[in-house]
Protein backbone atom coordinates (compact mmCIF):
# COMPACT_ATOMS: atom_id res chain seq x y z
CA UNK A 1 0.00 0.00 0.00
CA UNK A 2 1.16 3.38 -0.69
CA UNK A 3 1.38 5.61 2.36
CA UNK A 4 3.37 8.79 0.96
CA UNK A 5 1.55 11.84 -1.24
CA UNK A 6 0.11 10.90 -4.31
CA UNK A 7 -0.18 12.60 -7.19
CA UNK A 8 -3.15 13.76 -9.46
CA UNK A 9 -4.22 12.65 -13.16
CA UNK A 10 -4.51 15.48 -15.64
CA UNK A 11 -8.17 14.92 -15.96
CA UNK A 12 -9.87 18.10 -16.43
CA UNK A 13 -13.05 16.69 -15.31
CA UNK A 14 -11.25 15.40 -12.02
CA UNK A 15 -9.41 18.49 -11.57
CA UNK A 16 -12.48 20.70 -11.89
CA UNK A 17 -14.10 18.62 -9.43
CA UNK A 18 -11.31 18.57 -6.37
CA UNK A 19 -11.06 22.46 -7.09
CA UNK A 20 -14.44 22.80 -5.35
CA UNK A 21 -14.01 19.90 -3.24
CA UNK A 22 -10.57 21.63 -1.74
CA UNK A 23 -12.51 25.42 -1.49
CA UNK A 24 -15.14 23.72 0.61
CA UNK A 25 -13.15 21.37 2.58
CA UNK A 26 -10.28 24.06 2.86
CA UNK A 27 -13.02 26.83 4.42
CA UNK A 28 -15.05 24.26 6.42
CA UNK A 29 -11.47 23.60 8.44
CA UNK A 30 -10.74 27.20 8.95
CA UNK A 31 -14.47 27.73 10.03
CA UNK A 32 -13.89 24.81 12.36
CA UNK A 33 -11.01 26.39 14.18
CA UNK A 34 -13.70 28.88 15.91
CA UNK A 35 -14.88 25.83 17.81
CA UNK A 36 -14.66 26.86 21.35
CA UNK A 37 -13.91 30.26 20.48
CA UNK A 38 -16.42 32.53 18.97
CA UNK A 39 -17.83 35.69 20.56
CA UNK A 40 -20.98 34.13 21.44
CA UNK A 41 -22.81 30.74 21.86
CA UNK A 42 -25.07 31.26 18.88
CA UNK A 43 -22.57 31.62 16.63
CA UNK A 44 -20.52 28.69 17.57
CA UNK A 45 -23.45 26.93 16.80
CA UNK A 46 -23.96 28.42 13.41
CA UNK A 47 -20.09 28.56 12.66
CA UNK A 48 -20.16 24.80 13.26
CA UNK A 49 -22.97 24.45 11.53
CA UNK A 50 -21.41 26.05 8.28
CA UNK A 51 -18.25 24.07 8.80
CA UNK A 52 -20.09 21.13 9.17
CA UNK A 53 -22.17 21.73 5.27
CA UNK A 54 -18.69 22.05 3.73
CA UNK A 55 -16.96 19.22 5.37
CA UNK A 56 -19.94 17.08 4.30
CA UNK A 57 -19.74 18.76 0.11
CA UNK A 58 -16.08 18.40 0.44
CA UNK A 59 -16.64 14.80 1.49
CA UNK A 60 -19.22 14.14 -1.60
CA UNK A 61 -17.22 15.70 -4.04
CA UNK A 62 -14.18 14.00 -3.43
CA UNK A 63 -16.12 10.41 -3.70
CA UNK A 64 -16.88 11.61 -6.52
CA UNK A 65 -13.77 12.93 -7.78
CA UNK A 66 -12.38 9.63 -6.76
CA UNK A 67 -14.92 7.47 -9.21
CA UNK A 68 -13.63 9.72 -11.89
CA UNK A 69 -10.23 9.60 -11.14
CA UNK A 70 -10.44 5.65 -11.12
CA UNK A 71 -6.85 5.48 -9.80
CA UNK A 72 -7.85 3.65 -6.02
CA UNK A 73 -7.73 7.16 -4.18
CA UNK A 74 -10.99 7.61 -1.77
CA UNK A 75 -11.84 10.91 -0.23
CA UNK A 76 -9.18 10.94 2.92
CA UNK A 77 -6.26 10.33 -0.02
CA UNK A 78 -7.19 13.67 -1.47
CA UNK A 79 -7.67 15.80 1.66
CA UNK A 80 -4.40 13.96 3.93
CA UNK A 81 -2.07 12.88 1.55
CA UNK A 82 -1.39 15.94 -1.12
CA UNK A 83 0.99 17.94 -1.06
CA UNK A 84 0.47 22.01 -0.84
CA UNK A 85 1.14 22.24 -4.69
CA UNK A 86 -1.90 19.92 -5.56
CA UNK A 87 -4.42 21.57 -3.52
CA UNK A 88 -6.67 23.35 -5.82
CA UNK A 89 -8.76 25.69 -3.84
CA UNK A 90 -9.13 29.32 -4.21
CA UNK A 91 -6.11 31.31 -2.15
CA UNK A 92 -9.24 33.17 -0.84
CA UNK A 93 -10.72 30.17 1.50
CA UNK A 94 -7.33 29.20 2.94
CA UNK A 95 -6.64 33.31 4.23
CA UNK A 96 -6.14 32.47 8.16
CA UNK A 97 -9.47 33.70 10.06
CA UNK A 98 -8.56 36.92 11.54
CA UNK A 99 -10.67 38.43 13.80
CA UNK A 100 -14.30 37.88 13.51
CA UNK A 101 -15.30 40.40 10.76
CA UNK A 102 -12.39 38.79 8.56
CA UNK A 103 -14.22 35.47 8.87
CA UNK A 104 -17.29 36.62 8.25
CA UNK A 105 -16.12 38.92 5.72
CA UNK A 106 -14.65 36.15 3.92
CA UNK A 107 -17.57 33.35 4.11
CA UNK A 108 -19.66 36.69 2.97
CA UNK A 109 -17.52 37.12 -0.55
CA UNK A 110 -17.23 33.39 -1.32
CA UNK A 111 -20.67 32.20 -0.35
CA UNK A 112 -22.39 35.33 -2.70
CA UNK A 113 -20.10 33.76 -5.22
CA UNK A 114 -21.13 30.24 -4.34
CA UNK A 115 -24.44 30.63 -4.11
CA UNK A 116 -24.66 31.76 -8.11
CA UNK A 117 -22.58 29.24 -9.07
CA UNK A 118 -24.50 26.13 -7.18
CA UNK A 119 -27.48 27.10 -9.26
CA UNK A 120 -25.63 27.78 -12.12
CA UNK A 121 -24.51 23.71 -11.18
CA UNK A 122 -27.88 22.08 -10.86
CA UNK A 123 -28.60 22.47 -14.38
CA UNK A 124 -24.90 20.82 -15.22
CA UNK A 125 -25.52 17.77 -18.06
CA UNK A 126 -22.90 16.04 -15.25
CA UNK A 127 -26.02 14.03 -13.67
CA UNK A 128 -23.94 13.52 -10.38
CA UNK A 129 -23.04 16.98 -9.97
CA UNK A 130 -25.91 18.35 -10.86
CA UNK A 131 -27.34 16.16 -7.79
CA UNK A 132 -24.95 17.77 -5.43
CA UNK A 133 -25.70 21.18 -6.41
CA UNK A 134 -29.40 20.86 -5.83
CA UNK A 135 -28.36 19.66 -2.28
CA UNK A 136 -25.87 22.62 -1.91
CA UNK A 137 -27.74 25.59 -3.38
CA UNK A 138 -30.33 25.26 -0.02
CA UNK A 139 -27.09 24.86 1.94
CA UNK A 140 -25.51 28.00 0.79
CA UNK A 141 -28.52 30.48 1.22
CA UNK A 142 -28.33 29.79 4.44
CA UNK A 143 -24.59 30.37 4.65
CA UNK A 144 -25.13 33.89 2.56
CA UNK A 145 -27.96 34.88 4.52
CA UNK A 146 -25.73 34.30 7.57
CA UNK A 147 -22.63 35.91 6.40
CA UNK A 148 -24.41 38.96 4.80
CA UNK A 149 -26.55 39.78 7.89
CA UNK A 150 -23.63 39.51 10.00
CA UNK A 151 -21.52 41.79 7.39
CA UNK A 152 -24.66 44.45 7.63
CA UNK A 153 -24.69 44.32 11.37
CA UNK A 154 -21.01 45.15 11.91
CA UNK A 155 -21.35 47.58 9.40
CA UNK A 156 -24.29 49.44 10.84
CA UNK A 157 -22.87 48.18 14.30
CA UNK A 158 -20.33 50.51 16.06
CA UNK A 159 -17.80 52.59 14.74
CA UNK A 160 -15.32 49.82 16.37
CA UNK A 161 -16.88 47.16 13.87
CA UNK A 162 -17.68 48.83 10.86
CA UNK A 163 -13.59 50.11 11.25
CA UNK A 164 -12.68 46.43 11.28
CA UNK A 165 -15.39 45.04 8.95
CA UNK A 166 -14.13 48.21 6.46
CA UNK A 167 -10.50 46.64 7.31
CA UNK A 168 -11.31 42.99 6.55
CA UNK A 169 -12.89 43.74 3.16
CA UNK A 170 -9.79 45.91 2.03
CA UNK A 171 -7.77 43.11 2.71
CA UNK A 172 -9.91 40.21 1.62
CA UNK A 173 -10.62 41.96 -1.54
CA UNK A 174 -7.55 41.09 -3.72
CA UNK A 175 -8.60 37.56 -3.25
CA UNK A 176 -11.99 37.49 -4.45
CA UNK A 177 -11.00 37.74 -7.40
CA UNK A 178 -9.47 34.16 -8.06
CA UNK A 179 -12.90 32.71 -7.83
CA UNK A 180 -14.67 34.87 -11.02
CA UNK A 181 -11.59 33.75 -13.17
CA UNK A 182 -12.03 31.73 -15.80
CA UNK A 183 -9.90 28.15 -15.88
CA UNK A 184 -8.46 27.46 -19.24
CA UNK A 185 -8.52 24.20 -18.36
CA UNK A 186 -11.53 24.49 -18.06
CA UNK A 187 -13.06 25.23 -21.11
CA UNK A 188 -13.67 22.44 -22.79
CA UNK A 189 -15.95 21.07 -19.84
CA UNK A 190 -17.58 23.95 -20.37
CA UNK A 191 -18.63 23.86 -23.71
CA UNK A 192 -19.67 20.82 -23.05
CA UNK A 193 -22.21 21.83 -20.33
CA UNK A 194 -20.61 20.26 -17.31
CA UNK A 195 -19.21 22.74 -15.64
CA UNK A 196 -19.92 27.02 -15.59
CA UNK A 197 -17.48 29.42 -16.43
CA UNK A 198 -17.28 31.46 -13.60
CA UNK A 199 -16.78 34.69 -15.41
CA UNK A 200 -20.38 34.70 -16.52
CA UNK A 201 -21.21 35.00 -13.09
CA UNK A 202 -19.15 38.12 -12.23
CA UNK A 203 -21.84 40.45 -12.70
CA UNK A 204 -24.25 39.29 -10.47
CA UNK A 205 -21.77 38.42 -7.79
CA UNK A 206 -20.88 42.27 -7.28
CA UNK A 207 -24.58 43.22 -7.57
CA UNK A 208 -25.28 41.48 -4.73
CA UNK A 209 -22.12 42.28 -2.53
CA UNK A 210 -22.70 45.97 -3.86
CA UNK A 211 -26.34 45.96 -2.53
CA UNK A 212 -25.19 44.13 0.73
CA UNK A 213 -21.90 46.24 0.92
CA UNK A 214 -24.38 49.50 0.84
CA UNK A 215 -26.72 48.41 3.72
CA UNK A 216 -23.51 47.55 5.13
CA UNK A 217 -21.87 51.25 4.64
CA UNK A 218 -19.46 49.38 3.54
CA UNK A 219 -16.67 50.78 0.72
CA UNK A 220 -15.90 48.57 -1.97
CA UNK A 221 -12.18 49.09 -2.72
CA UNK A 222 -11.23 50.32 -6.30
CA UNK A 223 -8.25 47.78 -6.47
CA UNK A 224 -8.69 45.83 -9.83
CA UNK A 225 -5.60 44.07 -8.83
CA UNK A 226 -6.08 40.17 -7.88
CA UNK A 227 -4.54 37.83 -6.33
CA UNK A 228 -4.54 34.39 -8.71
CA UNK A 229 -2.72 31.11 -7.83
CA UNK A 230 -4.20 28.56 -5.64
CA UNK A 231 -6.50 26.64 -8.61
CA UNK A 232 -3.06 25.69 -10.06
CA UNK A 233 -1.37 24.75 -6.31
CA UNK A 234 0.68 27.79 -5.55
CA UNK A 235 -0.52 29.05 -2.36
CA UNK A 236 0.22 31.41 0.20
CA UNK A 237 2.58 30.32 3.69
CA UNK A 238 -0.81 30.14 5.48
CA UNK A 239 -1.34 26.89 3.09
CA UNK A 240 1.54 24.56 4.67
CA UNK A 241 0.49 25.54 8.21
CA UNK A 242 -3.00 24.67 7.59
CA UNK A 243 -2.54 21.41 5.96
CA UNK A 244 0.49 20.63 8.34
CA UNK A 245 -2.55 19.91 11.07
CA UNK A 246 -4.75 18.50 8.96
CA UNK A 247 -3.09 16.26 7.64
CA UNK A 248 -0.66 15.80 10.75
CA UNK A 249 -2.51 11.85 11.83
CA UNK A 250 -2.28 10.10 8.73
CA UNK A 251 1.66 11.79 7.84
CA UNK A 252 2.80 10.54 11.61
CA UNK A 253 1.11 6.86 11.27
CA UNK A 254 0.91 6.30 7.63
CA UNK A 255 -1.26 3.21 6.43
CA UNK A 256 -3.16 2.98 9.57
CA UNK A 257 -7.03 2.87 9.95
CA UNK A 258 -8.87 5.28 12.57
CA UNK B 1 -21.41 15.66 29.56
CA UNK B 2 -21.65 16.73 33.48
CA UNK B 3 -21.00 15.41 36.96
CA UNK B 4 -22.37 16.07 40.22
CA UNK B 5 -20.02 16.62 43.95
CA UNK B 6 -19.26 20.14 42.69
CA UNK B 7 -21.18 22.03 45.92
CA UNK B 8 -18.86 24.88 47.35
CA UNK B 9 -17.45 24.51 50.78
CA UNK B 10 -19.82 26.92 52.01
CA UNK B 11 -23.59 26.48 51.78
CA UNK B 12 -25.86 27.84 53.35
CA UNK B 13 -28.87 25.09 55.43
CA UNK B 14 -31.19 24.32 52.86
CA UNK B 15 -33.83 23.33 55.25
CA UNK B 16 -34.45 26.75 57.15
CA UNK B 17 -36.46 28.46 54.52
CA UNK B 18 -40.24 29.02 54.25
CA UNK B 19 -42.86 28.35 56.79
CA UNK B 20 -43.35 24.57 57.58
CA UNK B 21 -47.02 23.86 55.94
CA UNK B 22 -45.96 25.38 52.61
CA UNK B 23 -43.09 23.10 52.92
CA UNK B 24 -44.56 20.14 53.65
CA UNK B 25 -47.38 20.81 51.05
CA UNK B 26 -44.34 21.14 48.57
CA UNK B 27 -42.50 18.28 50.19
CA UNK B 28 -46.33 16.08 49.16
CA UNK B 29 -45.87 17.28 45.66
CA UNK B 30 -42.21 15.94 45.32
CA UNK B 31 -43.29 12.59 47.26
CA UNK B 32 -46.42 11.89 44.92
CA UNK B 33 -43.73 12.40 41.69
CA UNK B 34 -45.24 15.48 40.56
CA UNK B 35 -42.81 17.40 38.20
CA UNK B 36 -42.47 21.25 39.58
CA UNK B 37 -42.56 23.66 37.21
CA UNK B 38 -41.26 27.19 36.86
CA UNK B 39 -44.20 28.92 37.76
CA UNK B 40 -45.00 26.86 40.68
CA UNK B 41 -44.15 27.58 44.22
CA UNK B 42 -40.74 26.19 45.53
CA UNK B 43 -38.68 26.67 48.19
CA UNK B 44 -35.86 28.77 48.24
CA UNK B 45 -33.24 26.79 49.07
CA UNK B 46 -34.69 24.21 46.01
CA UNK B 47 -34.25 27.10 43.39
CA UNK B 48 -30.88 27.92 44.30
CA UNK B 49 -30.07 24.11 44.43
CA UNK B 50 -31.06 23.85 41.07
CA UNK B 51 -29.87 26.93 39.71
CA UNK B 52 -26.42 26.01 40.83
CA UNK B 53 -26.65 22.46 39.23
CA UNK B 54 -27.91 23.43 36.35
CA UNK B 55 -25.70 26.29 35.68
CA UNK B 56 -23.05 24.25 36.50
CA UNK B 57 -24.39 21.56 34.11
CA UNK B 58 -24.15 24.23 31.38
CA UNK B 59 -20.93 25.39 32.13
CA UNK B 60 -19.37 22.16 32.11
CA UNK B 61 -21.02 21.55 28.79
CA UNK B 62 -19.23 25.21 27.42
CA UNK B 63 -16.25 24.24 28.69
CA UNK B 64 -16.13 20.80 28.02
CA UNK B 65 -15.94 21.66 24.25
CA UNK B 66 -12.37 22.95 24.85
CA UNK B 67 -10.64 19.25 25.72
CA UNK B 68 -12.39 17.44 22.20
CA UNK B 69 -11.87 20.82 20.33
CA UNK B 70 -8.39 20.60 20.83
CA UNK B 71 -8.72 17.66 17.89
CA UNK B 72 -11.40 19.21 15.22
CA UNK B 73 -8.12 20.46 13.06
CA UNK B 74 -6.25 17.47 13.52
CA UNK B 75 -8.68 14.67 13.48
CA UNK B 76 -7.42 11.31 11.34
CA UNK B 77 -10.17 11.41 8.89
CA UNK B 78 -12.83 13.39 7.15
CA UNK B 79 -15.56 10.76 8.32
CA UNK B 80 -13.84 12.20 12.36
CA UNK B 81 -13.52 15.21 11.87
CA UNK B 82 -17.38 15.85 10.76
CA UNK B 83 -18.11 13.40 13.32
CA UNK B 84 -16.04 14.86 16.41
CA UNK B 85 -16.96 18.99 14.95
CA UNK B 86 -20.90 17.93 15.42
CA UNK B 87 -20.48 16.51 18.85
CA UNK B 88 -18.40 19.72 20.25
CA UNK B 89 -21.50 21.71 18.91
CA UNK B 90 -23.93 19.20 20.25
CA UNK B 91 -22.48 19.87 23.40
CA UNK B 92 -22.42 24.16 23.16
CA UNK B 93 -26.15 23.03 22.16
CA UNK B 94 -26.84 21.23 25.50
CA UNK B 95 -25.14 24.26 27.07
CA UNK B 96 -27.74 26.48 25.63
CA UNK B 97 -30.98 24.10 26.25
CA UNK B 98 -29.22 24.10 29.78
CA UNK B 99 -28.62 27.79 30.08
CA UNK B 100 -32.42 28.34 29.10
CA UNK B 101 -33.78 25.98 31.88
CA UNK B 102 -31.55 27.66 34.41
CA UNK B 103 -33.40 30.95 33.11
CA UNK B 104 -36.72 29.43 33.99
CA UNK B 105 -35.22 29.97 37.72
CA UNK B 106 -35.03 33.95 37.25
CA UNK B 107 -31.28 33.88 36.62
CA UNK B 108 -29.82 35.40 33.09
CA UNK B 109 -27.16 33.56 31.13
CA UNK B 110 -24.91 36.50 31.12
CA UNK B 111 -25.17 36.58 35.10
CA UNK B 112 -24.06 32.68 34.98
CA UNK B 113 -21.70 33.19 32.75
CA UNK B 114 -20.03 35.94 34.20
CA UNK B 115 -19.82 33.66 37.05
CA UNK B 116 -18.08 31.27 35.26
CA UNK B 117 -15.60 34.01 33.84
CA UNK B 118 -15.05 35.43 37.21
CA UNK B 119 -14.24 32.22 38.78
CA UNK B 120 -17.14 32.31 40.96
CA UNK B 121 -19.07 29.55 39.26
CA UNK B 122 -17.55 25.79 38.89
CA UNK B 123 -17.73 23.42 36.14
CA UNK B 124 -16.93 19.75 35.95
CA UNK B 125 -13.71 18.67 37.10
CA UNK B 126 -13.13 16.28 34.34
CA UNK B 127 -12.83 19.00 31.85
CA UNK B 128 -8.91 20.36 33.44
CA UNK B 129 -7.66 17.17 32.11
CA UNK B 130 -5.92 17.24 28.60
CA UNK B 131 -6.44 15.43 25.76
CA UNK B 132 -2.66 14.94 24.08
CA UNK B 133 -3.78 12.43 21.67
CA UNK B 134 -6.34 11.31 19.35
CA UNK B 135 -7.21 8.53 21.75
CA UNK B 136 -8.55 11.24 24.10
CA UNK B 137 -11.19 12.19 22.07
CA UNK B 138 -12.10 8.15 21.94
CA UNK B 139 -11.92 7.59 26.13
CA UNK B 140 -13.85 11.38 26.81
CA UNK B 141 -16.10 9.48 24.14
CA UNK B 142 -16.47 6.16 26.27
CA UNK B 143 -15.35 7.18 29.68
CA UNK B 144 -16.81 10.90 30.47
CA UNK B 145 -19.76 10.95 28.16
CA UNK B 146 -20.29 7.09 29.73
CA UNK B 147 -20.00 8.35 33.14
CA UNK B 148 -22.20 11.14 32.05
CA UNK B 149 -25.19 9.22 31.01
CA UNK B 150 -24.88 7.17 34.37
CA UNK B 151 -25.61 10.42 35.96
CA UNK B 152 -27.90 12.14 33.88
CA UNK B 153 -30.27 8.89 32.88
CA UNK B 154 -31.72 9.58 36.49
CA UNK B 155 -32.30 13.41 36.01
CA UNK B 156 -34.44 12.57 33.27
CA UNK B 157 -37.11 11.90 36.38
CA UNK B 158 -35.65 15.02 38.79
CA UNK B 159 -38.22 16.62 40.62
CA UNK B 160 -37.62 19.76 38.51
CA UNK B 161 -39.99 20.02 35.06
CA UNK B 162 -37.37 21.57 33.08
CA UNK B 163 -34.25 20.05 33.68
CA UNK B 164 -36.05 16.54 33.48
CA UNK B 165 -37.09 17.16 29.67
CA UNK B 166 -33.98 19.11 28.62
CA UNK B 167 -31.96 15.63 30.10
CA UNK B 168 -34.32 13.56 27.97
CA UNK B 169 -32.68 15.17 24.73
CA UNK B 170 -29.55 15.57 26.20
CA UNK B 171 -29.18 11.76 27.34
CA UNK B 172 -30.13 10.56 23.72
CA UNK B 173 -27.25 12.17 22.36
CA UNK B 174 -25.09 11.50 25.10
CA UNK B 175 -25.79 7.89 24.12
CA UNK B 176 -24.62 8.49 20.46
CA UNK B 177 -21.64 9.84 21.71
CA UNK B 178 -20.47 7.38 24.05
CA UNK B 179 -20.96 4.81 21.26
CA UNK B 180 -18.69 6.98 18.99
CA UNK B 181 -16.25 7.05 21.69
CA UNK B 182 -16.33 3.40 22.25
CA UNK B 183 -15.82 2.58 18.27
CA UNK B 184 -12.63 5.23 18.48
CA UNK B 185 -11.47 3.11 20.96
CA UNK B 186 -12.57 0.06 19.11
CA UNK B 187 -10.45 0.78 16.05
CA UNK B 188 -7.58 1.70 17.98
CA UNK B 189 -7.35 -1.62 20.31
CA UNK B 190 -7.30 -3.14 16.97
CA UNK B 191 -4.98 -1.18 15.22
CA UNK B 192 -1.35 -0.75 15.60
CA UNK B 193 0.62 -1.21 18.28
CA UNK B 194 1.24 2.42 18.04
CA UNK B 195 -2.51 3.04 17.83
CA UNK B 196 -3.04 -0.04 20.55
CA UNK B 197 -0.04 1.92 23.08
CA UNK B 198 -1.85 4.60 22.60
CA UNK B 199 -5.53 3.83 23.33
CA UNK B 200 -4.01 1.86 27.01
CA UNK B 201 -2.52 5.69 27.36
CA UNK B 202 -6.05 7.25 27.28
CA UNK B 203 -7.21 4.95 29.53
CA UNK B 204 -4.67 5.34 31.78
CA UNK B 205 -4.99 9.03 31.97
CA UNK B 206 -8.81 9.27 32.18
CA UNK B 207 -9.26 6.12 34.17
CA UNK B 208 -9.56 7.64 38.05
CA UNK B 209 -10.12 11.46 37.17
CA UNK B 210 -13.70 9.50 35.64
CA UNK B 211 -14.37 8.43 38.92
CA UNK B 212 -14.11 11.32 40.29
CA UNK B 213 -16.06 13.00 38.57
CA UNK B 214 -18.96 10.88 40.49
CA UNK B 215 -18.39 13.26 43.39
CA UNK B 216 -17.08 12.74 46.95
CA UNK B 217 -17.63 9.38 48.82
CA UNK B 218 -20.88 9.16 50.53
CA UNK B 219 -19.82 9.33 53.44
CA UNK B 220 -17.81 13.31 52.88
CA UNK B 221 -21.18 14.20 50.49
CA UNK B 222 -23.03 17.14 51.73
CA UNK B 223 -25.50 17.85 50.47
CA UNK B 224 -27.19 14.67 48.81
CA UNK B 225 -29.78 14.37 51.81
CA UNK B 226 -31.68 17.52 50.44
CA UNK B 227 -31.20 16.81 46.79
CA UNK B 228 -32.27 13.00 47.61
CA UNK B 229 -35.70 14.31 49.63
CA UNK B 230 -36.45 16.86 46.68
CA UNK B 231 -35.65 14.49 44.11
CA UNK B 232 -33.14 15.96 42.04
CA UNK B 233 -31.18 13.62 42.96
CA UNK B 234 -32.10 9.79 42.84
CA UNK B 235 -28.92 7.86 43.20
CA UNK B 236 -26.08 8.64 45.66
CA UNK B 237 -22.57 9.04 43.86
CA UNK B 238 -20.96 5.74 45.49
CA UNK B 239 -23.70 3.75 43.71
CA UNK B 240 -23.58 5.50 40.42
CA UNK B 241 -19.60 4.94 40.58
CA UNK B 242 -19.66 1.53 40.85
CA UNK B 243 -22.55 1.29 38.14
CA UNK B 244 -20.21 2.76 36.02
CA UNK B 245 -17.17 0.73 36.94
CA UNK B 246 -19.37 -2.33 36.65
CA UNK B 247 -20.81 -0.96 33.21
CA UNK B 248 -16.75 -0.27 32.16
CA UNK B 249 -14.97 -2.85 33.41
CA UNK B 250 -16.01 -5.49 30.87
CA UNK B 251 -16.19 -3.01 28.06
CA UNK B 252 -12.32 -2.64 29.06
CA UNK B 253 -11.87 -6.42 28.72
CA UNK B 254 -13.50 -6.47 25.28
CA UNK B 255 -10.81 -3.83 24.14
CA UNK B 256 -8.32 -5.67 25.33
CA UNK B 257 -7.10 -2.71 27.29
CA UNK B 258 -6.22 -2.85 31.33
CA UNK B 259 -7.74 -0.46 33.57
CA UNK B 260 -4.57 1.22 35.75
CA UNK B 261 -5.81 0.03 39.11
CA UNK B 262 -4.35 -2.99 40.87
CA UNK B 263 -6.26 -3.46 43.30
CA UNK B 264 -9.95 -4.05 40.86
CA UNK B 265 -11.08 -7.38 41.16
CA UNK B 266 -14.66 -9.26 40.78
CA UNK B 267 -16.29 -9.68 43.97
CA UNK B 268 -18.49 -12.80 43.26
CA UNK B 269 -20.86 -12.25 46.19
CA UNK B 270 -22.25 -8.98 45.44
CA UNK B 271 -21.80 -9.01 41.85
CA UNK B 272 -20.06 -5.91 41.83
CA UNK B 273 -16.35 -5.00 40.51
CA UNK B 274 -14.33 -3.72 43.32
CA UNK B 275 -11.92 -0.76 42.66
CA UNK B 276 -9.26 0.54 44.72
CA UNK B 277 -8.86 4.04 46.29
CA UNK B 278 -9.58 7.20 44.86
CA UNK B 279 -7.19 10.01 45.06
CA UNK B 280 -9.25 12.45 46.69
CA UNK B 281 -6.71 15.03 47.15
CA UNK B 282 -6.28 15.28 43.67
CA UNK B 283 -9.94 15.70 43.12
CA UNK B 284 -9.73 18.84 45.61
CA UNK B 285 -6.47 20.13 43.94
CA UNK B 286 -8.67 20.50 40.41
CA UNK B 287 -11.18 21.65 42.17
CA UNK B 288 -9.80 24.48 43.72
CA UNK B 289 -7.92 25.39 40.41
CA UNK B 290 -4.52 23.22 40.27
CA UNK B 291 -5.35 20.65 37.22
CA UNK B 292 -3.20 20.54 34.67
CA UNK B 293 -6.09 22.83 32.51
CA UNK B 294 -7.73 24.67 34.67
CA UNK B 295 -5.87 27.73 33.46
CA UNK B 296 -6.03 27.48 30.13
CA UNK B 297 -9.45 26.35 30.03
CA UNK B 298 -10.56 29.43 31.63
CA UNK B 299 -7.78 31.83 29.91
CA UNK B 300 -9.21 30.40 26.69
CA UNK B 301 -13.31 31.01 27.41
CA UNK B 302 -12.20 34.21 28.81
CA UNK B 303 -10.36 35.12 25.62
CA UNK B 304 -13.18 34.11 23.23
CA UNK B 305 -15.35 36.31 25.51
CA UNK B 306 -13.05 39.63 25.73
CA UNK B 307 -12.28 39.04 21.74
CA UNK B 308 -16.31 38.63 20.96
CA UNK B 309 -17.34 41.82 23.15
CA UNK B 310 -17.24 44.19 19.97
CA UNK B 311 -19.21 41.56 17.98
CA UNK B 312 -21.95 41.73 20.72
CA UNK B 313 -21.80 45.56 21.21
CA UNK B 314 -21.79 45.07 17.05
CA UNK B 315 -24.83 43.13 17.16
CA UNK B 316 -26.99 45.13 19.74
CA UNK B 317 -26.28 48.74 18.60
CA UNK B 318 -27.18 47.43 15.15
CA UNK B 319 -30.59 45.87 16.74
CA UNK B 320 -30.98 49.38 18.48
CA UNK B 321 -30.38 51.50 15.53
CA UNK B 322 -33.04 48.55 13.23
CA UNK B 323 -35.64 49.51 15.68
CA UNK B 324 -35.51 53.18 16.13
CA UNK B 325 -35.64 53.35 11.87
CA UNK B 326 -38.87 51.14 12.36
CA UNK B 327 -40.29 53.71 14.35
Amino acid sequence: MTTGSITLSDDPLVRFILRRADDALVLGHRLSEWCGHAPLLEEEMALANIALDHLGQARALYSYAAEVEAAGHDEDAYAYRRDPVDYLNLLLVERPNGDFAHTIVRLWLYSAFMSLWWQAMTASKDAQLAALAARAVKEVAYHLRHASNWVVRLGDGTPESLRRAQTALDLLWPYAGEMLTSQPDEAALTANGIAIDPETLRQPWLQRITSDAAQAALRLPSAPFSQQGGRRGNHSEAMGHLLAELQYMQRAYPGAQW
Amino acid sequence: MYTQGLTPETETPLRAVGDDAAMAQFQARIDAEQRIEPNDAMPAAYRRTLLRQISQHAHSEIVGMLPEGNWITRAPSLRRKVALLAKVQDECGHGLYLYAAAETLDATREQLYDDLLAGKARYSSIFNYPTPTWADIGAIGWLVDGAAIMNQIPLCRCSYGPYARAMIRVCKEESFHQRQGFEIMMVLARGTPAQRRMAQEALNRWWWPCLMMFGPPDAQSQHSDTSTLWKIKRFSNDELRQKFVDATVPQAHYLGLTIPDKDLQFDEATGHWRYGDIDWEEFRQVLAGNGPCNQERMAARRKAHDDGAWVREAALAHAEKHKARAA
